[in-house]
């Protein structure tokens, strides 16, 4: 792998809960610019895994190095700052802020401005924040209250959140879990035409094997813990042990 | 063809708001196993879940015995003979396998007593006074699938089993439930395992993104391997 | 200290320990099972001991009567367990907690009245248990027979309790109910019944205890908020919904109890909220209990809206209204505005934590106490010109909060109270207790506004404008970049440190500055009553604030001030016609739950935006 390009290097990252080895000895290197998908059965250590890298989980050991900076150990906060961003599998937006509130909360954030105590915030990065609503497809329900938004408008516009940052690594986890299947792929191509445009890196999470394959420019496996494969879409497709995971093992 | 004990007519439901169901219609005759496939979030745990009233049914109808569910609460659901073990197998830790089984238990008894249940999962017998927060994956299973019975069901509903488990618990598990299907329990077994399915199950549902894929029995769709690849492997 | 000394100690601390135990198993067992935190549990105490008091001496059975009296009183107090259960509660399971919080104090109200209308407001003195009055001699000693009979009845009803949990189907179901309620629904369990006979139970252990504490205590109308005080640290320090933590807790406080009388008579209120605090920082969850699976918050589930605003012209109506209309006015009514205008601050000083911030605090009387004492001891010890001292209040109150809020704000939901009203509860001991400085319980006098504020005209603008700058600073707050955090952070914490917000950081700031404008209302306070006292930090200072909030409705800013208004002209229309306005009071309040559980603004701007 070019290692030069790595944008994120990750070695050797373990956790365990109890008894159980969630996350088991994880190693690899994301170049900048790759969209990346991590798959695997439920329970195989992937939601563990993300929120480790994003400080919402202390690892048991290993490192991970974002352009020259050790992530773990930082807080949610801290890692933020350093321009990762994230969505997560059940949908996180703040319920009773407007679509456009839940941006500016995120803008805000960004431009050092969260504390300001007397300025209305009405007035604040809300040209940026309706630029990120439309970037989305969300302009036209920018005043609604995110609580009462239909589902798939929800993963929308907690990319939004997730883009106001203006990051350069993207981690979504299970960016289209629960949505209406029509609404799937659409979503996922959006998500990968802004990382594109914004040349932007990204790494996955998803169940939905369709849009895995349109999206992905590699794909990892984790199982119990262990990546058990990586690869290009193909490759993994005809993966022995990866079918065995999927199909139940037939032995 | 016996009549259906139970029937999903069109249903749709969420369970939180990311599992979601667009439509599912799905029928388990008397004394039937039938298995419901699929990946993990397509909707297995969910349709489970709306048949007890666990998940919100927003529209289709399910019945039972011919009856309606919605508007009933989840133990009225569980007296009319409807036994819902879950995937993460909530057993009571804090209880001692013999409570645990004994929360199921009905008031005056059912077909299904401790000692018969014992007969089924000896290993039980010996774990009687173990914690169940002690007790191994495997084991928490068969003390799950055993309360369950307690409440003597004559619908059950397994989601997942085999999950997490090792494959020699497995087989034994697999046992069980063959035992169980003798007792003519009609079984709605949710599963990724296939050769774990297919070993139990007369017919099999797929479901992706919330929406049924595919019905008929096994040997079709061991047959067609298009739809496998589809909707089951990667 | 001898040897001798101690064992009587350790015993009476015991004896006490036996009574907290009854009492403090009773509200975690309910709180384990439904979910609900009774405040209303220290009023069955003392129901059931006036209830024993009474029955003792009517009942014919000489000697007997006592023990027979004790029973019927725990009996008839589980029946009133029953009826609230059926009646009341069982329709607000599934509202957020605070209201289910708002109706058991509705109730704390309605009893503390029925107890004083048909008992009066004297101190009785109960009867002695027969064959059990004299005292019996323990390492050359007196000490009292009762006492140590509490001590052997204590493991009987333990182990009777044990028996029930542990021997019983009813104990399995209610112990499977605390740890997962769902599945025991879908293995056919009517949680209805289960709800009910657990109140009974837990209502009825309340009464034992009530109904045993009669020969140890002269009955007070006051008994209710002592206990139930006492019974929340037990339970919180065991760990909720956990009775063997409760009886761990309760010997731990009883014994700290009685030795901190001994050793430290100054801080011996003190104690048991020291004892508390260290519990919750170093283990949240109490000593035995278990974190909850998931920590939702009580203010996040409250808001169910956006903020809705009030329209300008309302507001600016309201102000001009309160400019022109008070010359006017016959002096006692501009008494009554400047108290309004001091607790529409407080509860809009409030309405920043629980309602923008989500934290619902059970202790904010310590924002406004310490302001009220730190203009008063500015004015009494340092001599400080009346405007100083007033100036000073907040920054006091400010500074206090930045102190404890530290602590509370690593804390969520109900833990998160605790803590602040142990805090508070501490604030309220210290300046009991610390006799040379605050004056204890006699309190400082003469704490008057400068001559030239003196009078009332004139104090009320001063108030005015104190009131009316505050509430328009907490409005802009709330509008602020800073508030819309704090509100982004209510919704989902989680979410909100993931786009790079210090989430304790910015909640301790909001702790900081609703204690600032809490001890803006002290002062304010403090210079229309002349005079401050430890009262300004007792509970009901911090519950009173709450239920202004929640009665002007949450989700609007503009609430607290109105609920704050309306609960205090009703608090004084009430207090000139009847005797027994908590009556009328709580009736209002179960209505408002029931029938109106978004709070009258809430309900308004529901309307209006059809």
């Amino acid at each position: 792998m070019a290692d030069a390009a790595a944008l994120l290097r990750v070695v050797g990252v373990r956790k365990a809960f109890g008894g159980i080895q969630a996350v088991d000895g994880v190693s690899f290197d994301l170049p900048c610019g790759e969209i990346r998908a991590l798959i695997g059965p439920n329970g195989a250590g992937k939601s563990t895994f993300f929120n480790i890298l994003t400080g919402q989980l202390r690892a048991d050991g290993g490192t991970a190095v974002y352009r020259g900076r050790e992530l773990l150990g930082l807080a949610p906060h801290a890692v933020w700052r350093l321009g990762v961003s994230r969505t997560f599998q059940v949908t996180a937006t703040f319920a009773t802020l407007s679509a456009l509130e839940n941006v500016r909360v995120a803008r805000l954030s960004h431009v050092g401005r969260s504390r300001a105590l007397l300025t209305p915030a009405r007035g604040l990065e809300t040209e940026r924040s309706l630029a990120l609503l439309d970037q989305v497809g969300l302009g036209d329900q920018a005043e609604r209250a995110a609580g009462v938004l239909a589902y798939g408008d929800l993963k929308k516009l907690e990319l939004a959140i997730a883009l106001a940052n203006d990051p350069e690594l993207l981690l979504l986890d299970e960016p289209t879990a629960g949505m209406a299947p029509a609404e799937r792929g659409a979503l996922m191509a959006l998500t990968a035409a802004i990382a594109r445009q914004r040349h932007l890196t990204v790494l996955f999470t998803e169940h939905d094997m369709d849009v895995v394959f349109a999206t992905a420019d590699r794909i990892m496996v984790l199982h119990q813990g262990r990546l058990i494969a990586e690869g290009a879409p193909a490759e993994v497709r005809v993966h022995p042990e990866v079918q065995a995971v999927y199909l139940g093992a037939e032995a | 063809m016996s009549e259906p004990l139970l029937e999903l007519r069109e249903v749709h439901a969420c369970y939180g708001r990311s599992h979601v169901l667009h439509g599912v219609s799905l029928t388990a005759r008397r004394g039937e196993v039938v298995t419901l496939l699929g990946r993990n979030g397509a909707g297995k745990s969910t349709t489970l879940k709306a048949v007890v009233g666990l998940a919100d049914v927003t529209g289709g109808t399910i019945g039972f015995e011919g009856r309606r569910l919605s508007g009933l609460a989840t133990h009225e659901i569980a007296r009319l003979g409807i036994g819902f073990v879950p995937e993460d197998r909530r057993i009571f830790s804090e209880l001692t396998v013999v409570e645990n089984l004994r929360v199921g238990e009905r008031r005056g008894g059912g077909r299904w007593t401790l000692e018969r249940v014992f007969g089924l999962f000896p290993q039980l017998r010996e774990l009687a006074r173990h914690r169940g927060g002690s007790l191994s994956g495997g084991e928490q299973q068969m003390l799950t699938i055993a309360r369950t019975l307690m409440a003597d069901p004559k619908l059950l509903l397994l989601d997942e089993p085999s999950e997490g488990l090792a494959p020699v618990v497995v087989r034994a598990l697999g046992d069980n439930i063959a035992a169980l299907k003798r007792e003519g329990l009609t079984i709605l077994l949710s599963e990724q395992n296939l050769k774990f399915a297919r070993r139990l199950a007369d017919r099999a549902y797929i479901i992706e993104k919330g929406q049924i894929k595919f019905e008929g029995a096994f040997a079709r769709l061991d047959a067609d391997e298009s739809v496998r690849r589809a909707y089951l492997s990667v | 200290m001898s040897p001798s000394l101690i064992l009587i100690q350790l015993l009476s601390g015991l004896a006490h320990a036996m009574v907290l135990f009854l009492i403090a198993s009773g509200l975690s067992l309910i709180f384990g099972v439904t979910r609900i935190v009774n405040f209303a549990h220290g009023s069955f105490y003392m129901l059931a001991a006036y209830l024993t008091y009474t029955l003792t001496a009517a009942l014919p059975l000489g000697g007997g009567s006592f023990y027979v009296a004790v029973l019927l009183a725990a009996a008839a107090v589980g029946a009133v367990g029953f009826a609230v259960e059926t009646a009341l509660l069982r329709r607000v399971y599934r509202a957020p907690e605070l209201y289910q919080l708002l109706l058991t104090f509705a109730l704390v109200l309605v009893v503390a009245d029925a107890v004083r209308f048909f008992w009066g407001t004297e101190n009785k003195t109960g009867p002695a248990a027969p064959g059990l009055a004299g005292s019996v001699p323990i390492a050359g000693q007196l000490f009292p027979t009762y006492d140590l009979a509490l001590i052997a009845l204590g493991p009987v009803v333990a182990a009777a309790l044990w028996g029930l949990f542990y021997r019983t189907k009813w104990g399995i179901l209610i112990r499977a109910a605390t740890q997962d309620r769902e599945m025991v629904a879908a293995l056919g369990v009517d949680q209805a019944k289960l709800f009910t006979s657990v109140f009974v139970l837990g209502s009825f252990l309340a009464g034992l205890g009530g109904a045993l504490q009669v020969p140890r205590q002269a009955l007070t109308n006051v008994m209710d908020t002592s206990i139930i005080v006492e019974a929340f640290v037990v339970v919180v320090i065991g760990g909720m919904g956990s009775v063997p933590g409760a009886l761990l807790a309760a010997v731990v406080i009883g014994v700290v109890d009685a030795f901190g009388v001994l050793l430290l008579p100054k801080a011996s209120l003190v104690m048991m909220f020291v004892v508390m605090a260290v519990v919750l920082i170093v283990r949240p969850w109490g000593l035995l209990g278990r974190p909850e699976a998931q920590a939702r918050t009580a203010g996040g589930a409250l808001a169910g809206g956006s903020a809705v605003g009030v329209p300008r012209a309302w507001v600016v109506a309201v102000l001009a209204a309160l400019v022109a209309v008070p010359p006017l006015l016959p002096t006692f009514y501009v008494w009554v505005l400047v108290e309004i205008l001091a607790f529409a601050l407080f509860a809009a000083s409030l309405h920043l934590l629980m309602g923008t911030g989500g934290m619902v605090s059970f202790g904010h009387a310590a924002a406004f106490g310490l302001g009220a004492y730190g203009s008063a001891l500015l004015m009494h010890w340092a001599k400080a010109p009346m405007p100083l001292a007033f100036a000073g209040a907040p920054l006091v109150a400010a500074l206090c909060a930045a102190l404890y809020g530290y602590f509370c704000v690593r804390l969520t939901s109900i833990y998160f109270a605790m803590l602040t009203l142990a805090f508070a509860q501490i604030a309220y001991a210290i300046v009991h207790q610390w006799y040379d400085v605050t004056g204890g319980d006699n309190g400082l006098l003469g704490i008057w506004p400068a001559p030239w504020l003196a009078a009332p005209l004139r104090y009320y603008y001063l108030a005015l404008t104190a009131s009316a700058v505050g509430i328009t600073l907490l409005a802009l707050i709330g509008r602020a970049p800073f508030g819309l955090t704090l509100r982004a952070v209510r919704d989902h914490a989680r979410r909100a440190e993931a786009v790079g917000v210090n989430i304790r950081v910015h909640q301790w700031t909001a702790f900081v500055v609703a204690g600032f404008f809490g001890g803006l209302a002290g002062a304010t306070f403090v210079f229309l009553k002349g005079s401050v006292f430890p009262d300004y930090l007792a509970v009901r200072m911090s519950v009173e604030p709450l239920v202004m909030v929640l009665l002007g409705g949450v989700q609007v800013f503009a609430g607290a001030p109105v609920g704050a208004a309306i609960y205090k002209l009703l608090d004084t229309v009430a207090t000139r016609y009847t005797e027994y306005w908590q009556v009328v009071l709580g009736a209002i309040l179960m209505v408002l739950v029931l029938v109106f559980p978004r709070g009258i603004l809430g309900v308004l701007s529901e309307r209006r935006r059809g």
